[in-house]
């Protein structure tokens, strides 16, 4: 069992034909990913990395059955992307996309409450179980199929944690990367909730950053669900620079603009532990699953 | 990206906001010339910042004629204001506003932003708005009201009123605030805003709604679709150490303390200013290598570290992922050592993709440097080496 996908999760990638998808896509069939197919609007007919390219999401879905989406496509475009995979009725979407315009997720943000597909992403390194199936843009080789389910907000820091975790012979479930942006699609709250039914994960590694409430709504659920497998978290960005300011308005943090020392002070009391440095991931794991 | 005061009211006036009537000067002369245009009871000059707090650091003076406006901004302009959002240094006053003096009944505070939780806009205001709303709001969170925006219907004139009624306000004052809103609200869709914040917003006698003090603020990628916006941009205002930084798929911000960063990925790097920290260091800067960087970008980027005279030690923290190995990392880093001169010591912890050569890379063209495997001990060799100088 895993999170998500898994060695059955047929995908296709949104902007196949960019320069970006298809160096992606390459390593994602060397992984053994199933990427089934691709669309580019304009170009549908063609073939590409010898897998067919369509015109549109619904029919690429028609033709080849796929359940998940990699959007790879630019920022101006992206969130029709999405929109339209959300339309098609993709059951997973990924996008790795940077720089969206907030208000743009704000409409994909609205499609997706009243649709049953789920969103990672944007600004995600995306996806990966082990051994089966990687949507996104992270190294597969640091991977190593194991117990430890992980959800972070920044890429390189979850590069860090699998690595730590694979050294540490522990390995992942399934890694989930939520993205950097304000507005995005699943956090750590369904991340728990994917992890804590799935019998293969283990334990649960939560890779907040200071701002948004991500973080704050984990601790929330975790104290009302008293999960029996064990959690850890590492929150980036107790000394961030400080952002230009105007206003007061961002610091209202009713609003989700949590500093790091509150976003730890609520995990903690709801029984999380916490991790000090981001050179702990590999050792604080092991000393969790070893009670 | 945010613009002054007198370009936000300009901006919003389009939208049919009510605004203090007023306007824009560069000159002592022209300051009381606008003094004379705004009459009534005396005028307000304003110093213009791209940052709040300027009442409570003087930026903002009353004036009871033309003569005290001109003294006003002779004392304002050209001057550094600094205030509680602008860090020490302040920001250099390049022109004032001046506008009539208001003498509301009541003054409000409101707002419109992004909520992340809830993904939408949110309408915010309290019934009593100022300077110290961060720290009213603080002590009493539920001063603050607010309004969710469905982006498929706009403001629900329902709920709109309702917040009206909440902030006390009736009759033609009630009118004008479900106007305003839905004003506020076209701007800030049509424009990609991400912050509109009216205080205070005054409540007159006979119930009409005036901004007195407007902030707007713009999400930066979505500046492609507002070339008119962008235009508004005053580059003097960022660092220009910064902006060539950008050009090089880097983000920089520049710090106060004595260690330089490298780092791969902006969670890294905001981890490794952390662990400076933690080590009793501080960090020179902020650097996040974004994975697209190449060669030539990565040589760029260091080289803005290497020539900061206040460097005193240099940490290179990376991890290498698909796109961005370590060796074409410690490539960069090599041509820009040899380029502009390694002078302080560097401390070298790399993981992931290809670290080995990175390794091979920098000891094969003769880099002076040490290496570390973990990334606490990284950051305490480099607060070390710092202090006393050498690696």
């Amino acid at each position: 069992m895993s999170v998500l996908i898994d060695r059955d999760t047929k995908v296709i990638c949104q902007g196949i034909t960019g320069a970006q998808a298809t160096f992606h896509c390459e390593q994602a069939i060397a992984y053994g990913t199933k990427l089934v197919g691709g669309v580019t609007p304009g170009k549908g007919g063609r073939k590409h990395l010898y897998l067919p390219v369509f015109d549109s999401v619904a029919e690429a879905l028609e033709a080849t059955g796929a359940d998940a989406s990699a959007v790879f496509v630019p920022p101006r475009n992206a969130a029709d992307a999405i929109i339209e995979a959300i339309d098609a009725g993709v059951r997973l979407i990924v996008c790795v996309t940077e720089r969206i315009p907030t208000l743009d997720m704000v409409r994909v943000k609205r499609r997706l409450d009243e649709s049953d597909s789920r969103l990672i992403g944007p600004n995600s390194p995306g996806i990966i179980t082990p051994d089966q199936c990687k949507i996104g843009i992270m190294p597969g080789h640091i991977h190593f199929p194991g117990k430890v389910g992980i959800a972070s907000r920044s890429a390189t820091l979850k590069y860090e944690a699998v690595a730590q975790t694979t050294e540490a012979r522990l390995g992942q479930s399934t890694c989930i990367g939520i993205g950097g942006d304000p507005v995005h699609g699943i956090g750590f709250v369904e991340c728990l909730e994917l992890f804590l039914a799935d019998p293969k994960t283990e334990a649960v590694l939560l890779i907040g950053e200071i701002g948004g409430g991500d973080e704050e709504e984990a601790a929330a659920f975790i104290r009302a669900e008293k999960p029996k497998k064990p959690i850890a978290a590492y929150i980036a960005g107790a000394h961030a620079p400080p952002g230009r300011r105007m206003g007061h308005a961002g610091t209202f943090n009713v609003f989700g603009a949590g500093g790091v020392g509150e976003k730890i002070e609520a995990l903690k009391s709801a029984g999380v532990a916490i991790l000090d440095s981001p050179a702990a991931f590999g050792t604080t794991l092991r000393r969790l699953l070893a009670r | 990206m945010y613009v002054y005061e007198h370009q936000a009211k300009e901006i919003l006036s389009g939208y049919g906001v009510p605004c203090a009537r007023g306007g824009v000067a560069t000159s002592a002369d022209a300051a009381e010339a606008k003094a004379r245009e705004v009459d009534g009871k005396g005028c307000v000059v304003k110093a213009q910042i791209l940052a709040g707090g300027r009442g409570r650091a003087g930026g903002v003076r009353t004036a009871g004629d033309p003569a005290a406006a001109r003294g006003a901004a002779e004392a304002l302009l050209g001057s550094r204001l600094a205030t509680a959002q602008t860090g020490p240094d302040g920001q250099r006053v390049k022109s004032v506003y001046v506008e009539e003096l208001v003498e509301p009944q009541r003054a409000l505070y409101l707002g419109l932003l992004i909520d992340r939780s809830a993904g939408r806009v949110a309408v915010i205001a309290t019934a009593e708005g100022g300077e110290d709303i961060e720290e009213r709001v603080a002590a009493d969170p539920t001063v603050l009201q607010r309004v969710l925006v469905d982006p498929d219907s706009g403001p629900e004139a329902a709920a709109v009123r309702g917040l009206a009624q909440e902030l006390g306000l009736d009759g033609a004052a009630a009118d004008a605030f479900v106007g305003l809103v839905e004003s506020l609200y076209r701007a800030f869709v049509e424009l990609d805003a991400n912050l509109i914040e009216i205080n205070p917003l005054a409540v007159m006698a006979d119930g009409a709604l005036l901004a007195v003090d407007v902030k707007v603020g713009f999400d930066d990628n979505a500046l492609f679709r507002h070339p008119e916006i962008k235009a508004l941009r005053d580059e003097d205002e960022i660092d220009p150490v910064e902006t060539e930084a950008a050009r090089y798929e880097v983000n920089y911000v520049k710090l106060d303390g004595d260690i330089g960063c490298v780092v791969s990925g902006a969670g890294l790097a905001l981890a490794t200013l952390d662990l400076i920290h933690a080590a009793g260091g501080k960090p020179a800067d902020f650097m996040d290598v974004r994975p697209v960087a190449s060669r030539e970008q990565i040589a760029t980027a260091f080289g803005l570290i290497l020539r900061n005279p206040k460097v005193r030690a240099i940490l290179v923290n990376m991890f290498g992922g698909g796109i961005l190995r370590c060796d074409t990392m410690a490539e960069g880093i090599a041509a820009a050592a040899r380029e502009v001169g390694l002078k302080v010591p560097l401390i070298v912890r790399a993981a992931g993709t290809n670290h080995d050569i990175a390794a091979k890379v920098l000891v094969s063209q003769g880099i002076p440097v040490a290496f570390e495997t973990d990334m606490d001990a990284a950051a305490r060799h480099a607060v070390a080496a710092a202090k006393r100088g050498s690696a």
